[in-house]
């Protein structure tokens, strides 16, 4: 049997944790290959069914990564993420999913080396969780 | 029927070093609604954009992915390429195959499998993005200034000089602003008047210059390029037009009162200009002391006015302007001591303020410039600084003021000079002399023989039969509590707030910082910006500043301002959200959740329906996910969208 791959989207904001993700990439910072960004323009525009859609999918782990608190772009939508991301964690054991498959993050356009730091270890976490059962997977 | 082309970089060996470039682009060729799939060496060189260019004019493409580095670098020069090609730009996407592939993976096959997941999302993406337009708004060229202390004044003279309208409100009687009330001005020891009075007069004979005094902003409406002010005219109690400035009438009104003006050091009359040199010259009446007004008794001033001016029953006016930006430099208030109870100011006579140093010695002051101490009027030959008065204390405010080391040190010199057998002591914490030339006017003041006590003060009390004031003071040099009898206390009170910055926060929709001053856009890259497009900040509004960063940042308000009003109309973005008004409920969630004020509710029908102002949405998306019933989108960043995206990400094989 192979070894799992999870699967992992991160939906990254538009003006810091992309931009970190992007100096990940000049910085030559290697990370587990098993992630998929989603630009949005705001870690705020995104809506928890997103998320859950993402796991419907199949998705072994979900990421929103933002700006850190007091830096948001647009003044307060990581607060409002905040708010929905954590509303949603509690709901989740309710639902019969694991909480610790949704991770938010706030990593600012410096932090390459937190971006690929926080890959990785999300990527072990997530190994260890094992594959998410409610994706429809072979 | 979509076309849509991609064009995969190699970016040199940058991306077709790990990338398999050759494969991946046979393999995306296959993808729905891709009707090409190219790869080129460098794509965002001449040679890759003609590429893209003639393959949408001669093979019909109707959409482009380009799968290169990072949309931050070329995503501007792709869509200029489509627009070349008369394709709207917005019906580009970049898959970001370098910074996310390439640069952060080595094993080929894998990352070759991560490179393609990334363009079918961007496929996916781009077969559903909308055509979109910039809108363009016209600009009203005129700027409002808000205070006409030496902020106000800067940012104006400067816009006017470049050839723009300004419309400048001051509030109090006079422009001139708290500079006008120092005597001198560190480390150069110029006297404030003699650099301020020029350009008050330049501002009052300015014609691109439309100058209210005694006046105020009451509302604000409307957004970059198109504010709506209305201003209050307060009455003077005369008609200006007549008046001439003679000031026979101040000098006949029997009424005194203390001076605000003064700080309470001297007195004013009930008709008065704040100052000689007052800009307009024209007095004001004071409705609270005027005896005519309080009594119905007096009139002198009405009998002796030459020209009939006098108009005690003369009400407000009110007036509106249009402007296109908004330069907010209203000031701040010195703080007020008497909450430092430990101090006794405003219970010992001889304990006083900064402010109320710089009225006496300021030589056209209530003393002509000599320093006597209220009790008794004699000159103090003892006199002690407490500094961080209300500044970097948890009782009053944390922050530090940055002007009272030095203002200090400048009135101890002066004090010193003109009488060099006094003995002056600074009782500091830290001494922050950090301006150009600071440092070395501070060395002057030492070897002057001003002498630097450091350690907070405990506590000053009053020797009731001299009335000198005692500090009592923790020396944490000497490591020991000392007690000093001296002759006059001055505290060194910093900055706060204007008393009506609140209301002027509110009107304009800004926000403050936890100091309670106003909040700029970015703490170090955008000092000068706020959250609200097309408004600025200038001076101690913004927060504690001296005179010439006050200036510096006056003329860095004026340049915000004219980068808005020099435009005849402004482009805006149109990556925005838009309500459907046959979904919308009218519940205003959307509305409780936008920072800027972008949206209102209308009437549309008999029903209330939410309204997003193009000109004022950042494109953010909150009252997207707030919208219980999906009625507001973002452009191009929809559901369905994501969704779409989700599919390709999770659909193929790792």
């Amino acid at each position: 049997m192979t070894e799992f791959s999870p699967r992992i989207v991160a939906f990254c904001c538009n003006w810091c944790s992309y931009v970190g993700a992007d100096l990940a990439g000049t910085s030559r910072l290697q990370y587990p290959d098993n992630i998929r960004i989603i630009k949005v323009m705001c870690s705020g525009q995104v809506f928890p069914s997103y998320i859950l859609k993402a796991l419907e999918l199949g998705a072994d782990g979900v990421m929103v990564a933002g700006c850190h608190i007091g830096d948001c772009h647009y003044v307060s939508g990581n607060k409002k993420a905040q708010e929905r991301v954590e509303t949603l964690l509690r709901v989740m054991k309710t639902l019969g999913l694991d909480p610790r498959r949704v991770r938010l993050e706030w990593i600012s356009a410096s932090e390459g080396v937190k971006f690929a730091n926080t890959v990785k270890e999300f990527v072990e976490e997530v190994k260890e969780l094992g594959p998410n059962q409610l994706g429809v997977r072979e | 029927m979509t076309n849509i082309g991609v064009y995969i970089c190699h970016c040199g060996t940058n991306i077709a070093g790990v990338v398999d470039v050759e494969a991946l682009a046979k393999r995306v060729a296959k993808l729905k609604d891709v009707s090409l799939a190219r790869d080129y060496k460098y794509m965002c060189s001449n040679p890759g954009q003609d590429l893209i260019r003639d393959d949408i004019k001669h093979r019909n493409l109707d959409r482009v992915v380009v799968a290169a580095c990072s949309p931050r670098m070329h995503e501007n020069t792709y869509k200029k390429v489509l627009a070349s090609a008369g394709l709207n730009p917005f019906l580009l996407e970049i898959a970001n195959i370098r910074e996310q592939a390439s640069w952060v993976h080595l094993d080929k096959e894998k990352t070759t499998n991560k490179a393609f997941d990334l363009i079918n999302m961007a496929v996916s993406k781009v077969r559903m993005d909308e055509p979109l337009t910039s809108m363009s708004a016209n600009v009203i060229q005129r700027v409002l200034v808000i205070g006409a202390g030496i902020a106000g004044i800067q940012t104006s003279l400067d816009i006017a000089n470049i050839g723009y309208d300004v419309v400048l409100v001051e509030k109090e009687q006079s422009i001139g602003g708290r500079m006008s009330q120092l005597g001198k001005t560190f480390p150069t020891l110029d006297c404030s008047a003699c650099i301020l009075t020029p350009k008050m007069v330049e501002v009052s004979s300015n014609p691109r210059i439309k100058l209210f005094t005694y006046s105020e902003v009451e509302e604000i409406s409307g957004f970059i390029g198109n504010f709506k002010a209305k201003i209050r005219k307060k009455s003077r109690g005369l008609d200006e037009s007549l008046c001439t400035g003679c000031g026979l009438c101040q000098e006949k009104c029997p009424t005194r009162v203390p001076s605000e003006y003064d700080e309470k050091m001297g007195k004013r009359k009930a008709i008065y200009t704040l100052f000689p040199q007052a800009v307009p010259n024209i007095p004001v009446i004071d409705r609270a002391s005027c005896l005519y007004i309080t009594k119905g008794k007096c009139g002198v001033c009405k009998k002796v006015c030459p020209v009939g001016a006098i108009d005690y029953e003369r009400g407000d006016e009110f007036i509106e302007e249009e402007v296109g930006a908004v330069v907010v430099a209203s000031g701040f208030d010195p703080f007020d001591p008497t909450s430092k109870e430990e101090y006794g100011f405003g219970i010992y006579k001889n304990v006083i303020t900064g402010l109320q140093l710089e009225r006496l010695l300021h030589a056209a002051g209530p003393t002509q410039g000599e320093v006597v101490r209220p009790s008794d009027g004699a000159v103090p030959k003892r006199i002690a600084f407490v500094q961080c008065v209300g500044s970097r204390d948890e009782h009053a405010n944390k922050y530090c003021s940055r002007v009272c080391c030095m203002y200090a040190i400048k009135n101890a010199l002066l004090i010193k000079e003109h009488h060099p057998e006094s003995e002056i002591f600074i009782y500091y914490i830290d001494i922050r002399a950090f301006g150009k030339g600071y440092e070395e006017f501070y060395k002057r003041a030492q070897e002057k023989g001003i002498k630097f006590m450091r350690g907070r003060v405990a506590e000053i009390f009053e020797e009731p039969a001299s009335r000198n004031p005692v500090i009592r003071a923790d020396d944490t040099l000497l490591g020991m509590v000392t007690e000093n009898e001296v002759d006059m206390v001055v505290l060194s009170v910093g900055m706060i707030p204007r008393s009506d910055s609140s209301r002027i926060q509110k009107m304009l929709g800004l926000a403050a910082s936890p100091d309670g001053f106003f909040m700029e856009a970015h703490a170090k890259l955008r000092p000068v910006d706020t959250l609200v497009d097309g408004v600025f900040l200038a001076g101690t509004a913004q927060g504690p500043k001296d005179i010439p960063d006050t200036v510096a940042q006056a003329k860095g308000a004026a340049s915000g301002a004219l980068g808005v009003v020099s435009h005849k109309a402004l482009l805006l973005s149109p990556l925005i959200s838009e309500v459907d008004e046959r979904l919308c409920r009218g519940c205003g969630d959307c509305k409780d959740v936008c920072e800027y004020g972008a949206i209102e509710l209308v009437t549309l029908d008999t029903r209330k329906v939410a309204k997003i102002n193009p000109a004022i949405c950042k494109g953010c998306g909150s009252c997207v996910v707030a919208c219980c019933n999906g009625s507001i989108k973002l452009r191009n960043f929809t559901d369905s969208i994501t969704f779409a995206m989700l599919e390709a990400a999770l659909g193929g094989a790792l």
